[in-house]
């Protein structure tokens, strides 16, 4: 049998095989992506992102859990941790917070190094996300690495973005500058049985609060490209604002109630369009980035390794500089 | 030869609770340049099995001293089979009695690897493995 129909199959090994083959981006995986694509835009993406150690995948166990219990759905979960700068090596330790999923043959987690990509992500999380979609899992729970501030590509992929925190990690000043704040939809603040609970709370309801009055939250929804998007349904309430929740994810507190609010999130993206809205920004990156990838390979097979090393040598003496060399490579081309 | 970077499931299974000399190994593969997915203690042989299918692994380290080896490791071996994971390599670290060794090398045990075994030699094992595997 095929790959991907063994894949439609939701046969457990011709999953796995898969999503290496997508992740290691071979001519197979490019195969399969276009095979499947058809079948995929069916499930709901939650990105879960924040610091190190406030308890992403301890959280994720949680949510797994719950929809598990309370909605039978297929999950799965994809989990990024960093790979090392120097070696390319990694750890990727998300797994052993979830191991009450193991057992449950409607679960699958699968654990990915970021392999040099900066933002959160690796490059082919997205790609691995639609072989897990049109595998027919309803949720797919993405949890970045340990993030930062800037770390906002998971907002580009996501329907839906949590953003965790916890107690003392920062102050107010933290809480409006710009970053990975602003693409939460919902902000969590986890292990929420620790003191400052209240002060983080507060920073970041007061950080929400400044934001109100200015009328375009929308704004920040997850956006960081521009897009016009002449033919996109508007609802009745193009605005979602968004909610603070308690959490302590080690004991299952606030999980109930977060997920209240992921599913008000849900009911909201269809009703106001914006699940159509993220997805086209979604496809449109990833067609972008496509096409760049392609366009810079293709221009530099019809150069020599030697005319480009030249370039990169008269660089080097401060003949030229990367602007004009760029450009002058770039007229000497034009048709 | 794998197109991407090797990846390795470290596991400890049964109940000892030392993984001292997982991590130890999980970091020396990390630093070889592969992709460790450390699973943590106390884990069934159907744990270690679903988590090897669902990483996609091309190696199985686990780490035993509890002296539970001739019981756990042929129930690992049998569910990767059944999995359709026979062509993943198993290799062993921990306490195991040399006795022991002939027959679970018999099994299909790819290498083991007791107290003042070399990281290097590890890391060694592993690439000429999973070179002959693909």
């Amino acid at each position: 049998m095929k790959l991907s129909q063994a894949l439609l199959n939701q046969n457990r090994l011709a999953l796995s095989r898969t999503l290496t083959h997508v992740e290691n981006n071979s001519e197979k995986g490019r195969a399969v992506l276009n095979e499947i694509f058809p079948h995929t835009g069916k499930a709901h993406l939650i990105g879960v992102t924040g610091a190190p150690g406030t308890g992403k995948s301890t959280l994720v166990n949680q949510l797994a859990l719950h929809y598990r219990k309370e909605k039978d759905y297929r999950i799965a979960i994809l989990a990024v941790d960093p790979s090392s700068p120097f070696t390319g090596g990694a750890v990727l330790g998300d797994r052993v917070r979830m191991r009450d999923l193991s057992g449950d043959s409607k679960v699958f987690i699968r654990s990915m190094a970021t392999r040099g990509s900066l933002g959160g992500l690796a490059q082919s999380t997205s790609a691995m996300v639609q072989v897990f979609d049109a595998a027919n899992f309803d949720l797919i729970l993405i949890e970045t690495v340990g993030a930062g501030q800037a770390e906002v590509d998971i907002a580009k992929l996501a329907h839906t973005t949590l953003v965790v925190e916890a107690p003392g990690l920062g102050d107010d000043i933290q809480a409006i500058k710009a970053g990975i704040l602003e693409i939460a939809d919902i902000l969590v603040v986890n292990k929420a049985d620790r003191s400052g609970v209240e002060n983080t709370e507060r920073a970041l309801k007061g950080m929400l609060e400044l934001a109100h009055p200015t009328q375009r939250v929308f704004q920040h929804h997850g956006r960081q490209m521009v897009l016009k998007v002449p033919e996109m349904p508007k609802g009745e309430n193009p605005l979602w604002f968004p909610v603070v929740k308690r959490t302590v994810a080690k004991d299952g507190i606030g999980i109930t109630e977060l997920v209240e609010a992921i599913e008000n999130h849900v009911a909201f993206l269809r009703e106001s369009g914006e699940w159509f809205s993220r997805e086209r920004t979604q496809l449109q990156a990833t067609f972008d980035s496509l096409l760049r990838e392609s366009l810079f390979n293709r221009f530099l097979d019809k150069l020599s390794p030697q005319q480009y090393e030249d370039i990169l040598s008269q660089i080097m003496k401060r003949e030229e500089s990367p602007w004009s060399a760029a450009e002058k490579l770039l007229d000497r081309r034009k048709p | 030869m794998t197109e991407g970077n090797i990846r390795v499931l470290i596991a400890k299974p049964g109940l000892d609770g030392h993984d001292r000399g997982a991590k130890v190994v999980a970091r020396a593969l990390r630093d070889a340049g592969m992709e460790v997915i450390y699973t943590g203690l106390r884990q069934t042989p159907e744990m270690i099995a679903e988590a090897a299918l669902q990483e996609d692994v091309d190696v199985v380290g686990i780490s035993i001293l509890s002296g539970a080896h001739m019981a756990l490791v042929p129930r690992i071996l049998e569910l990767m089979k059944a999995n359709g994971q026979d062509d993943v390599k198993l290799f062993l670290g921990g306490i195991i009695p040399d006795e022991d060794i002939a027959q679970l090398k018999k099994m299909g045990v790819s290498g083991i690897y007791g107290p003042g075994a070399s990281t290097e030699d590890i890391v060694a094992q592993i690439r000429t493995d999973v070179f002959k595997r693909a």
